[in-house]
């Protein structure tokens, strides 16, 4: 379990037998209601040969309902490769990610002190079957933990928490763990974020992105000082954040920063062929419980993101997700504005997201544009994979507006010159 | 046939091809007059600028959002805490008005541009159309090249910039449109005599009306103009037909104006145009009586009606003196007062004195803001003066009136503007006029000589020798006069009236002197392009929301305002209040959405005077006043730590002066030294102790440990010292802005149980003693 940011990475290590007599194909995992809620992705690979060589093969997750299980437990369903038979075993690695899950306290702190946060879990897994051995590793940001429930065998070393190893657990056996420890990272979540990319066909791919930004931890007690702040940075202050970074794709051009009162003036963008990077300041350093919120737009070439699929539609390949590294998106909106004219669009997504359908009129739209909506909750890092949206659209439609704009200054000359040559005095 | 046909195509095809040329360069004029402002948003950003323009935002952003209806009841919260401000009927609405429609126009073709764009933008597209209308003005009054020159000087004078870059969202930006086309149209009026155009006029007034208080201007202006026109024997029914339309339908139309509503008919500010309504009428129907008698008839008529009429005037000037008198203020408002009386302000309402724009404008102001025009200005009186026409005469009187006004504020310079525009357009023309045809006048000659004498060297050379020759009796006077380009006009502008070929034979001016004039001007001309250009890019462009600075490590930008705005916006509650001194109130309300107690509406003297009270204040009764406010923020500015003059300890005497003004306990002479308001160690305790000394330096000194305030270059008076009732919340990058918070009352309740504890041990032993008193 690692523990060193906001978001927290659980890793198993599973070594699945089959002792039933049927070939089993499926393995379910097991998790608390409130692993459950903040519960973010799920990722399962199949692990295959030596230690050197380790080859993952990733499997498919879903989620899924048990009969038996106590208490609100969810569960989610690993389908493996090839079922197993009688007495096989399989390895499997699974990643799960939990937002929200550290629990700042004291939940007020002043300018000075350090954030404290608490983690509960259980200090044995959560499983339908019979555990046989276990082993749970907490990796801590620092050497300071103030407390941890001692469940026996259990002991700390450095940034490490051991506890284990457990033998011969029976299924659904839980044993509470509450680790009270220092994380200083920034706790940056963004409470809602609207990504809107439009694509124009005449080479324009513009992203603007509009944030809302919260500072998740210890909420901020008493007085600002910015001498204090200003002079001894070390010491005060160190759970909040000034500097966002955020990742953007390569040849990305006309960058803006703002809010909802102006330019904010502290960004710095780097760019290489291979990718941009954003490096910007909210207009204050983030304490506990501050918001912020501010506009990211820029616009990309378009023929890095669009493409034609070999049955004549096109469609755009886009990153899913939010650019800003390490942060938690609790909404995730998610609109690619399609040119005028597009038709049938349908959207791939590796992952579960609401989808929905909106027109948008911009610049002298006559029939308005359609838009895809993706919306989803819960978002992390993780969740920066590639998506697609096919549509067909005829290129005819580009000189929709072009010819437009034309004849209605053409019909605006001839109404002047027909005004001129008229006499529309009634007496002569 | 042929010969007298081939004149008259030539003379039109000449005629369309200069209406064209002139339209282009009309186009081109307005162009010009809408790039130049955009400085302000290639330098720094497209963004509202400075106070006003953000109230006027925030109003344009509720009327787009809610519509008109809600627009017109709207009662604003937000602000003048407790009291609220209903925004529907004090707020001239002919901006937020414009810059709405043009909001739904765009949006009816779907062009999504944001209520902030439109707003940044209105201000320079309307000084393309105020170069228009000038242009419009002064064709009018002097013809097509005294239009044009005068819109190109317009479309670029310094001190209409001042008010209408991009971001400068403010009444003036379309008020002085409203201005120039509501004369134009009056002139217009006056010289074809067209109901038409009289209509026009009175609902361009009506716009006026609707954008600005300036419209005053316009209704003593025309009236005055009326009233001399009668006086210097110019009455006719051209004038009558200009000005009585515009005086009822004018004040109906204005009277609708929720802002202005009946004092279109009660203020003093409107008087004259109802004095001079009836001496129109009364000298129409001398007129017409006239007309209709003869003059022996009309001379016993003429005694009659005179010996009756001035005893009814006598009556009636009785009634409406003692009307006026009765009321305090004789009727005018403050500020129309401090024009008439300019000490008046400084004497009585230190409020409007404390505003930097109603102060007299100082002699370089003028340089900077008309620059050359100024020096033009008489000789486009003495242009008018040539010919005399009403509508020349207009100008003469506007010059004259403007003037006036802009030597008592600063602001009113932008009145003056479009005046001097107009009448050094007249000059430039006119002189242009005549040194040109003096110079075709004798190219014809000079050809001829210059044939003769081509062979030789340096025709050119001889040429001038010739000229020089011919001229000798002339020329020293001239030369004299090209030096002085301001006398050059006396000459061209009393030849005008005489006879077209009179005058060209009269007007001629020795050749090269022409030349040299020509050059001249053609400098005098591109000196103030090149001052205009300079004056756009680098002084009044800037938003002063950002503030830059250049040095020798680059440019620094102190973005604190929008910081600390920002930081009020999403870090507190809602419905909290913030107080600070009145001019952040508008930036308060439309960037940090909080409210406060007092803005820069400054219709409540008493309730300014109350914070002005507070913050000269000591820590705790200061605390009181604001908490009885319901106040949870307090908001100061300053700028010790990097120099920026303009914040809240230099505005700090006139929070004194204003707050003394009505809470008498705050006494101006215990804040000063010698004199002066000091911070320094020479400071009175009084100062040292206020709440506005405290917030401002409040733990200042552990920044370089020595506290030297870099605006007041000195080091502060008292460096170590606790707040108690206060806590800092929140300070910007640069410290320009700092936040405190009101200690909640817990704080006072303990100070009171500890000083009620000793009072009670007090009563309880003095009860002690009763009771040891009473068994007995």
């Amino acid at each position: 379990i690692d523990l060193t940011s906001h978001i927290i990475k659980v890793y198993l290590t599973l070594k699945v037998e089959n002792l039933g007599t049927s070939p089993a194909s499926e393995v379910h995992l097991a998790f608390s209601p409130a692993e459950a809620e903040h519960l973010a992705i799920v990722k399962a690979a199949a692990t295959s040969g030596k230690r050197k060589k380790k080859t993952y093969i990733p499997l498919d997750v879903k989620s899924a309902e048990l009969p038996d299980g106590p208490n609100g437990t969810k569960f989610f369903t690993v389908t493996l490769l090839t079922p197993l038979n009688k007495g096989e075993t399989a390895t499997l690695e699974v990643l799960y990610i939990l937002t929200h899950s550290l629990e700042p306290f004291p939940v007020e702190i002043t300018q000075s002190e350090s954030q404290l946060v608490y983690f509960r879990d259980s200090a044995i897994l959560l499983s339908p079957y019979h555990v046989k051995e276990q082993t749970t590793f907490i990796k801590t940001p620092s050497t300071r933990v103030e407390s941890f429930t001692v469940v026996d065998p259990a002991k700390r070393a450095g940034t490490e928490l051991k506890y284990g190893p457990y033998e011969d657990q029976p299924p659904y056996s839980y044993s509470p763990v509450l680790v009270h420890f220092e994380n200083n990272n920034p706790f940056a979540v963004v409470e809602e974020l609207e990504r809107e990319i439009e694509i124009s066909h005449w080479g324009n791919v513009q992203v603007t992105e509009r944030y809302r930004l919260v500072h998740a931890g210890a909420r901020h007690k008493g007085a600002f000082s910015r001498v204090e702040y200003q002079t001894r940075p070390d010491a005060t202050g160190v759970s909040s954040f000034k500097h966002l970074l955020a990742k953007l794709p390569p040849r990305v051009h006309s960058v803006y920063y703002r809010d909802e009162i102006g330019n904010v003036s502290t960004s710095n963008l780097r760019t290489d062929y291979r990718k941009s990077e954003l490096e910007f300041q909210p207009r204050y350093p983030l304490f506990g419980g501050w918001k912020s919120t501010f506009v990211i737009g820029y616009g990309l070439p378009l023929q890095d993101f669009l493409f034609e699929s070999p049955d004549g539609r096109r469609y755009l390949n886009f990153t899913f997700g939010c650019p800003l590294t390490q942060t938690v998106v609790d909404k995730l909106i998610l609109k690619v504005v399609l040119p005028e004219g597009s038709k049938d669009p349908t959207a791939v997504i590796p992952f579960q997201v609401d989808q929905h359908l909106e027109i948008k009129y911009s610049y002298l739209d006559v029939i308005g544009r359609t838009v895809v909506v993706l919306e989803k909750s819960n978002v992390v890092p993780e969740h920066n994979v590639p998506f697609q949206v096919y549509y067909t659209f005829n290129p005819i439609f580009m000189l929709a507006e072009p010819l437009m704009l034309s004849i209605a200054i053409f019909l605006f000359f001839v109404a002047s010159v027909s005004y001129l040559h008229a006499d529309l005095s009634i007496r002569k | 046939m042929a010969a007298s046909d081939a004149p008259n195509g030539d003379v039109l095809i000449r005629n369309a091809f200069g209406s064209v040329l002139a339209f282009l360069i009309l186009l081109l004029i307005g162009v010009l007059a809408f790039s130049i402002r955009l400085f302000s948003v290639i330098k720094y950003e497209s963004v509202i600028h400075e106070f006003d323009p953000y109230f006027n935002y925030r109003v344009t952003q509720f009327l787009t959002k809610n519509g008109i209806y809600d627009f017109w009841n709207w009662f604003d919260d937000r602000t003048w805490y407790p009291l609220g401000r209903v925004i529907g009927g004090t707020v001239y609405p002919g901006l937020t008005l414009t810059a709405g429609t043009l909001y739904w126009f765009l949006h009816s073709l779907n062009i999504p541009l944001s209520v902030e764009t439109v707003c940044v933008f209105t201000a320079p597209i309307f000084s393309a159309f105020a170069s228009w209308a000038t242009y419009l003005l002064t064709k009018e009054i002097k013809g097509v090249g005294a239009g044009l020159t005068a819109a190109a000087l317009l479309a670029m004078v310094p001190s209409y910039i001042s008010r209408s870059v991009a971001g400068s969202y403010d009444n003036e930006a379309v008020a002085i449109f409203a201005l120039i086309f509501t004369f134009y149209l009056y002139i217009k009026t006056l010289n074809t005599g067209s109901l038409f155009y009289a209509t026009l006029n009175s609902l361009s007034y009506f716009y006026m009306v609707c954008s600005w208080g300036g419209y005053t201007f316009i209704i003593n202006l025309i009236p005055m103009h009326v009233l001399l026109c009668i006086v210097t024997g110019r009455y006719s029914s051209r004038l009558y037909i200009a000005y009585a339309p515009l005086v009822i339908l004018g004040t109906l139309l204005a009277a609708l104006v929720p802002v202005v509503g009946f004092n279109a008919v009660m203020t003093s500010e409107h008087f004259a145009s109802f004095l001079v309504f009836i001496i129109i009428h009364v000298v129409a129907l001398v007129y017409y009586i006239k007309g209709i008698l003869s003059p022996k008839m009309f001379k016993v008529a003429l005694a009659l009606v005179v010996s009756i009429g001035l005893a009814v005037c006598c009556a009636m000037v009785a009634v409406i003196i003692a009307l006026v008198a009765s009321s305090p203020t004789k009727g005018w408002s403050g500020r129309s007062l401090s024009l008439l009386d300019p000490t008046y302000a400084s004497k009585y309402i230190p409020i409007i004195a404390s505003v930097s724009e109603h102060q007299p404008p100082t002699w370089p102001s003028y340089f900077m803001d008309i620059n050359v025009l100024a020096f033009l200005i008489p000789a486009g009186i003495i242009a008018c003066f040539s010919p005399l026409s009403d509508a020349s005469l207009f100008a003469v009187l506007y010059i004259v009136l403007s003037v006036y006004f802009s030597g008592v504020m600063v602001r009113l310079m932008l009145v003056l503007a479009p005046a001097a525009c107009i009448l050094s357009g007249i000059a430039l023309s006119q002189a242009f006029d005549v040194f040109t045809r003096s110079i075709k006048f004798q190219l014809p000659s000079l050809s001829d000589h210059s044939h003769i004498d081509a062979r030789d060297a340096s025709s050119e050379n001889v040429v001038l020798d010739d000229t020089i020759k011919t001229d000798k009796n002339e020329d020293t006077p001239k030369e004299r006069m090209t030096k002085r380009s301001k006398k050059k006009e006396k000459e061209p502008v009393e030849k005008p009236p005489t006879k077209f070929q009179i005058k060209k034979r009269l007007s001629v001016l020795p050749f090269e002197a022409s030349i040299i004039a020509v050059i001249l001007l053609v400098l005098l001309v591109a000196f103030y392009v090149v001052h205009c250009v300079w004056a756009a890019a680098e002084a009044y462009s800037a938003p002063s929301i950002v503030l830059t600075s250049h040095s020798n490590d680059g440019l620094h930008v102190f973005d604190d305002f929008r910081e600390a705005y920002a930081w009020l916006s999403h870090n507190t509650d809602v419905d909290d209040k913030v107080a600070s001194w009145w001019d952040y109130g508008y930036q308060t309300t439309a960037m940090a959405n909080r409210t406060v107690i007092v803005d820069n509406n400054t219709w409540n003297n008493t309730h300014i005077a109350t914070v002005g009270t507070a913050m000269s204040s000591p820590e705790k009764a200061a605390w009181e006043i604001f908490h009885s406010l319901d106040v949870k923020y307090v908001l100061v500015v300053f700028g010790g730590l990097v120099g920026y003059p303009s914040d809240d300890i230099n505005k700090f005497l006139w929070m004194v002066r204003i707050g003394g003004g009505v809470f008498p306990h705050i006494k101006e002479p215990d804040y000063l030294r010698d004199g002066q308001y000091r911070i320094d160690s020479m400071a009175t305790p009084t100062m040292l102790n206020c709440l506005m000394y405290k917030l401002s330096y409040y733990r200042f000194v552990e920044t370089d440990g020595k506290a030297f305030d870099r605006v007041r270059r000195t080091e502060i008076g008292k460096k170590y010292f606790k707040l108690t009732h206060f806590e800092e919340v929140f300070t910007t990058h640069h410290w320009m802005v700092r936040i405190y918070k009101l200690k909640p009352p817990k704080n006072r309740i303990r100070g009171k149980n500890k000083k009620s504890k000793s009072k009670t041990s007090s009563t309880t032993t003095s009860k002690r003693k009763g009771t040891r008193r009473n068994p007995f």
